[in-house]
């Protein structure tokens, strides 16, 4: 809800007054306790209890040291910081953007305290073949990612120093190429066992980073192929990366239709909508808010419009209050 | 000059142990990682602040714990008379170090070695007390960007004119050279981390004026927190009586002030 600047009428701000409050009496944790801000005591009704993140020991009371919602698991005892940068965890999928080319690994920025490091040997070469790095692959990290591109990776460890280690061992992790890439606050992104959807009514690719970078782009048929038939084409893929890539694109026929164009911006927008509201992002939500603006006939530039903004409200409360009601 | 009239009140219409009216508003700065609007009376100042990130420059990495850096500016129209300033002159110099070393801390650097945390402040209209502002501020900001801290830390200044004891000082009277005794405290740890004094006083006169920001800095903790504007015009130096008490729905209120960046002193947004 921060920097929702926009000019309602007064009629759009009661009904979203009103699905606001509907929200909120729909949610489970309405426990006013469990909101702390910096040097708030913590109520603790058991001992030997775990502290976690964001507590920490004042004069014998837990207090917390970040704003954020207490959460409880046995006798752990935890802050959970809402606005933070993203704090990685083994196995998450996160999109960065290379700021840097240095022997024998690339520095990506991703929202994390420092830059994380993507190994050359923890990546698959562009010819799939497992072995070792030479110098000569060491000279040609430029053909794989060079400064700003754009690349979807798998975290590997974080050590202890806080530095942060990234693989991308498979096909589908690599460069991301026509689309686009939005930021959203970490905290909206769950972790799911699935991070990449392919929209096949859209033709579009989505990769959700669990640190809030979002990827929409046009479907890439070739990196699927490649995880299908790896050896026998091999050739193919060389050839693609040795090459200048821009006349190969139109070469390839991979210039991105008007049609799917629209379709990434459409889907951009909505989750620029969700996220400004501060929903939490998932792909059922955001094709329910895509399904929405497109029964309503809208132009993909007045998706980001007031009224807009009060329908997604609306429908989002309706559809919490449902699936509660299933349950 | 006479700076407080025989009815015992000043310049501005306060009474000596009277604060200006603070108003603070988070989220300003789209792209920062904390902001925070600041405003005591006609005081007014933003901070910003960025990351923690990779330290731009190598040399100062630590490997222990995080670097902070601070830069205190004031905006060319932020006095009366619009004046050019070089950027590094030597008051902006001394009060980014005092800012730096009193957010230095109560931010636990420890937990995030390797790294740099910048924190950026702007006076946007002077009128005394901007040291104070400007520490109250970074605070929020810090806050904001979800920075872990000790503590927060809260600012007021307080002076010693025609035999007063008086808090919060303006410009006019900030310019009057008297005593001006700026504190910072950790109000929950109960320790102070900052106090700065520009002249000299009786032990027991500064022991008085002393006191005095202490009580301005807890009245201005908790305004923070988001008591009602009632309950402020008690405790401009007074309504510290029921510090300990804070009622949850405050708390609430002031945890979604945090979250949507919403205005603290105003309760009808809030709530």
């Amino acid at each position: 809800m921060r920097n929702l600047q926009l000019s309602f009428n007064q009629t759009q701000k009661v009904r979203l007054e009103k699905a606001l409050e509907r929200l909120e009496s729909l949610s489970s944790k309405s426990n006013p306790n469990s909101c702390v801000t910096v040097g708030d005591t913590i109520p603790v009704y058991e001992d030997g209890i775990l502290k976690g993140h964001g507590t920490s020991d004042q004069k014998g009371e837990l207090a917390a040291t970040v704003c954020g919602v207490v959460e409880r698991i046995n006798k752990l005892i935890y802050v959970r910081a809402l606005r933070a940068r993203y704090k990685p965890e083994t196995g998450d999928i996160v999109i960065g953007r290379v700021i840097e080319v240095v022997p024998k690994r690339w520095k990506l920025e991703i929202n994390f305290t420092q830059d994380a490091i993507l190994m050359l040997s923890s990546m698959n070469l562009p010819d799939g073949i497992q072995r070792r790095r030479t110098a000569v692959d060491e000279l040609n990290m430029r053909s794989i990612f060079t400064e700003n591109d754009l690349v979807c990776a798998e975290v590997r460890s974080s050590q202890g120093d806080g530095s942060l280690q990234l693989q991308a061992r498979n096909q589908k992790y690599g460069k991301l190429e026509r689309g686009q890439l939005l930021t959203v606050d970490p905290y909206l992104v769950k972790r799911r066992k699935q991070h990449f959807h392919h929209l096949e009514e859209y033709g579009i690719d989505l990769i959700i980073g669990c640190n809030g970078y979002i990827w929409i782009g046009d479907h890439a048929e070739a990196r699927d192929k490649m995880v299908v038939d790896q050896g026998s084409n091999s050739e193919q893929p060389i050839a693609k990366c040795d090459k200048n890539s821009m006349d190969l694109d139109e070469q390839d026929g991979t210039y991105t239709p008007q049609e799917a164009r629209e379709n990434i911006c459409r889907i951009a927008n909505a989750i620029r909508v969700l996220s400004r509201l501060g929903f939490n992002i998932t792909v059922e939500v955001i094709l329910e808010t895509v399904n929405l603006s497109n029964s309503l006939n809208l132009d993909i530039h007045d998706m980001l419009g007031s009224e807009f903004y009060v329908l997604v409200a609306e429908s989002e409360a309706e559809r919490r209050s449902l699936s509660k009601r299933k349950r | 000059m006479e700076f407080v009239s025989p009815e015992g009140l000043r310049l501005d219409g306060r009474r000596p142990t009277e604060m200006r009216q603070l108003r603070a508003e988070i989220g300003n700065v789209a792209k920062a990682d904390g902001s925070a609007v600041f405003e005591m009376g006609n005081t007014k100042v933003i901070a910003a602040v960025y990351g923690p990130r990779e330290v731009q420059n190598k040399s100062q990495q630590m490997s222990d714990q995080a670097l902070v850096r601070c830069e205190y500016s004031m905006a060319n129209f932020s006095t009366g008379d619009r004046m050019r300033k070089p950027k590094g002159d030597r008051r902006s110099t001394e009060i980014s170090l005092v800012i730096r070393q009193t957010m230095e801390a109560c931010i636990l650097t420890h937990l995030m070695p390797r790294s740099q945390i910048d924190i950026f402040v702007q006076v946007l209209q002077a009128d005394g007390g901007t040291r104070s502002a400007c520490i109250n501020a970074a605070t929020l900001a810090l806050q904001d960007a979800g920075i872990p801290m000790r503590d927060i830390v809260t600012s007021c200044s307080a002076g010693y004119l025609n035999s007063t004891p008086l808090l919060d000082l303006n410009y006019v009277e900030d310019s009057a050279g008297g005593p001006d005794v700026t504190v910072g405290i950790l109000p929950t740890l109960d320790k102070v981390t900052l106090l700065q004094m520009d002249a000299k006083l009786p032990t027991n006169t500064f022991e008085d004026v002393m006191q005095l920001a202490i009580e301005g800095c807890i009245a201005r903790e908790y305004q923070a927190v988001g008591m009602p504007p009632g309950f402020m015009i008690d405790s401009h130096g007074k309504g510290i009586r029921s510090y300990n008490y804070v009622p949850d729905r405050y708390k609430v209120a002031k945890m979604q002030g945090l979250l949507n960046g919403n205005v603290y002193s105003n309760p009808t947004l809030v709530s």
